[in-house]
């Protein structure tokens, strides 16, 4: 490309450089060629990213952050504003769509260990990335002004009464008033469609910035970097664009029907993407029966519940979060993927996925219900916690006890 | 994938028994293609509904062109107040003087059935749970919505319920076919149920089939565009489908040499 440029190209490279950039990141770009089906959810989260971003503009254009007009112009959205329908439900169905994605992205370098040296930085990107989004979608579930909003707001701010001596005083600045109200609506407002965005954005481009500096690692966990031809290239990489764009684009589409299946035919999602009593206006005298979080912040309400204390909850919810972002450092293992590591980890790893599944799932469901029948929900909730802990707390003994399998030179599998 | 939709199916199922708040719902066979049984709802709640709830977020002419009605049959026969064709459908009633009444504002019912579980089987069974209670101010209460402050303004049509013993269906004889009948607090689980005490302008059936056209049109209400929603949902899929196979294919020409 660079040899038989066009004179506009050339003209443009000699001031900016395009075609370096586009190089580097996309046709000269190696990626190693066994991608699996894990690897399609960090394209598919940034599709769902764009998806937000785009329909979010076109939302705020009839969206009224008041606590007078709020509720009202949601509903207005969805029945006058031309295809407003479509728009919110976009939206609304793909917070869901972006967590799950970003939920098994993140499983996805648990499972191979992306995380691992040299690419510990892309994981405290991705870890922000990760926070920034959850006050995204908290700040945003509070926009329709709903009752669910209302009380779901109320819970999480009342939170941070709980840190000793500024408690109330902070959760009195965060709300802007002395309880949620109009003011609170419009700072989550601003919050949600200028900040927070800005700032995922951000880390976004840190993100692949890093992970292109480094490389990206697979499913074997084996440096392709090792194996070069006499150019440089290296054997078992294939460059982005296009082998992985069009590879990404089945993914997307496939992605894609099943958004479009919940969104066109489930777009409440059985009450767990817009819950029921989100239908009511909000209301500061009358508190919902259930107060439940949105299903994807379930895992961490759960632990927070488990504990009778609001501090110590509090703590642990925090720690369940802030421990994420350590993992390069506990995992002491000589290996990269699953595929080579011993049997504890091999056994571990699937175990914490599920344990991570019912915790979200209990986050949803009144704690004293009981989990298919045979289980206190709160006991449950106990013990999922203490193993969401053991998990990475011992992690530094047993990936170094265990005995682990040889890593073949080359990838194995690929296409 | 299968794994997410197997979720999502558990979870849709498990929260249907959570929004009925412990009694019986009646299902409500929701048809939202049912013009006419649409068409008779917003009759009904014009009619009965309307002198206290409002329906604040929907506009007469957007029912009136979802349901087929023409715009002067609409205005001379629905639209009581005189409101102008595209207003929204508030009410007169002020909330500070309905509170007085009824100790509760009667709610705007835009949403209600949205609110009452996603579907119509909570208001089914609520709008056909009310009996006789002496105790309470206006002489009903419901057992779908214990001491509701909403007086039973169908009583004219169905008539008055009274709780107590009476006969209730244990199932059919298997030789003749015939339905076996048992009072209520006889069984092995004694229990006291609703029945007619007082005969209404219409049959149970009757008022059944009111009732139902009435929450199918708050079905309706909860979301015009639901019905569209689900056609134009169709296409998108089979676009999605369609668009597949180029995709496959390319993907598969590009990868056939990588080993």
């Amino acid at each position: 490309m660079s040899n038989q440029k066009n004179p506009i190209m050339g003209w443009i490279d000699d001031r900016l450089p395009v075609t370096v950039t586009y190089e580097k990141h996309m046709s000269k770009y190696y990626a190693p060629k066994n991608f699996n089906f894990w690897y399609f959810f960090g394209v598919l989260s940034m599709l769902m990213l764009v998806n937000q971003i785009l329909t979010g503009i076109w939302l705020t254009m009839n969206f009224t952050p008041s606590a007078d007009a709020a509720f009202a112009s949601v509903e207005y959205i969805m029945r006058d504003v031309e295809w407003g329908w479509l728009l919110r439900y976009l939206h609304s169905t793909g917070a869901t769509f972006f967590f799950i994605a970003i939920y098994l992205h993140m499983f996805r370098a648990v499972l191979y260990g992306s995380y691992q040296k040299p690419r510990e930085l892309i994981w405290l990107f991705g870890m922000g990335i990760y926070l920034a989004l959850m006050a995204e979608a908290f700040m945003g579930y509070v926009l329709p002004w709903g009752q669910m909003s209302y009380w779901g707001a109320q819970v999480i701010i009342s939170l941070f009464g709980a840190i000793p001596v500024i408690g109330d005083d902070l959760t009195t600045w965060i709300r802007g008033d002395f309880l949620i109200s109009g003011a609170t609506l419009n700072r989550f407002f601003a919050l949600h469609v200028i900040a927070v965005p800005l700032v995922i954005v951000a880390l976004v481009v840190l993100h692949l910035l890093a992970l292109h500096e480094v490389g990206s690692n697979n499913p074997d966990g084996v440096d392709i970097k090792k194996h070069k031809d006499e150019n440089g290239v290296p054997l078992d990489g294939v460059p982005f664009h296009p082998f992985y764009t069009v590879h990404d684009m089945v993914g997307i589409v496939v992605f894609l029907m099943v958004f479009c299946s919940v969104m066109f035919f489930f777009p409440m999602g059985g009450g767990f993407m817009l819950e029921y009593a989100n239908f009511e206006p909000a209301n500061g005298l009358k508190t919902p029966e259930h107060i439940a979080p949105v299903w994807y912040f379930g895992a961490f309400y759960t632990i927070l519940r488990a504990i009778p204390d609001k501090l110590l909850g509090v703590i642990a919810m925090g720690a369940a979060i802030a421990i994420l972002f350590v993992l390069p450092w506990l995992d002491k293992s000589p290996v990269k993927s699953i595929r080579y590591k011993g049997l504890i980890s091999k056994t571990l790893i699937p175990v914490f996925g599920v344990a991570f599944a019912i915790l979200t799932w209990l986050g949803t469901q009144p704690s004293d219900g009981y989990f298919l029948g045979m289980i206190n929900n709160t006991t449950l909730a106990r013990w999922l916690t203490a193993f969401y802990f053991g998990y990475f707390l011992l992690m530094p003994f047993y990936t170094r006890m265990e005995k682990t399998k040889p890593v073949p030179e080359r990838v194995t599998g690929g296409h | 994938m299968k794994k997410v939709i197997a979720l999502f199916a558990l979870m849709a199922s498990s929260l249907s028994f959570a929004a009925g708040g412990g009694i019986h719902l009646d299902e409500h066979k929701t048809d939202l293609s049912d013009t006419a049984s649409l068409q008779r709802g917003a009759q009904t709640f014009m009619n009965y509904c309307m002198g206290c709830h409002s329906l604040e977020h929907g506009r007469f002419n957007r029912i009136a062109k979802d349901l087929d009605i023409p715009e002067e049959l609409m205005q001379e026969n629905l639209n009581f107040a005189g409101k102008r064709f595209g207003d929204l459908m508030s009410i007169a009633m002020r909330t500070e003087d309905s509170k007085k009444w009824f100790g509760a504002t009667p709610p705007d019912l835009t949403l209600v059935t949205r609110v009452r579980g996603g579907d119509g089987d909570w208001l089914y069974t609520y709008l056909r749970s009310f009996y006789e209670d002496t105790s309470r101010p206006y002489g009903v209460n419901n057992a779908a919505f214990k001491d509701v402050g909403m007086p039973h303004v169908l009583a004219g049509l169905q008539g008055m319920q009274k709780k107590g013993c009476a006969p209730v269906s244990i199932g059919y004889d298997s030789l003749t076919g015939t339905e076996i009948m048992a009072d209520s607090c006889e069984l092995a689980e004694p229990k006291e149920v609703l029945y007619l005490a007082e005969e209404g302008q219409l049959s149970p059936k009757e008022y059944d089939n009111l009732v139902y056209d009435l929450v199918n049109f708050l079905v309706y209400m909860s979301e015009p565009i639901a019905l569209e929603r689900e056609r134009l949902g169709w296409w998108v899929l089979l676009f999605l489908v369609i668009f597949l196979v180029p995709v496959y294919l390319l993907n598969k020409e590009y990868w056939k040499d990588i080993h």
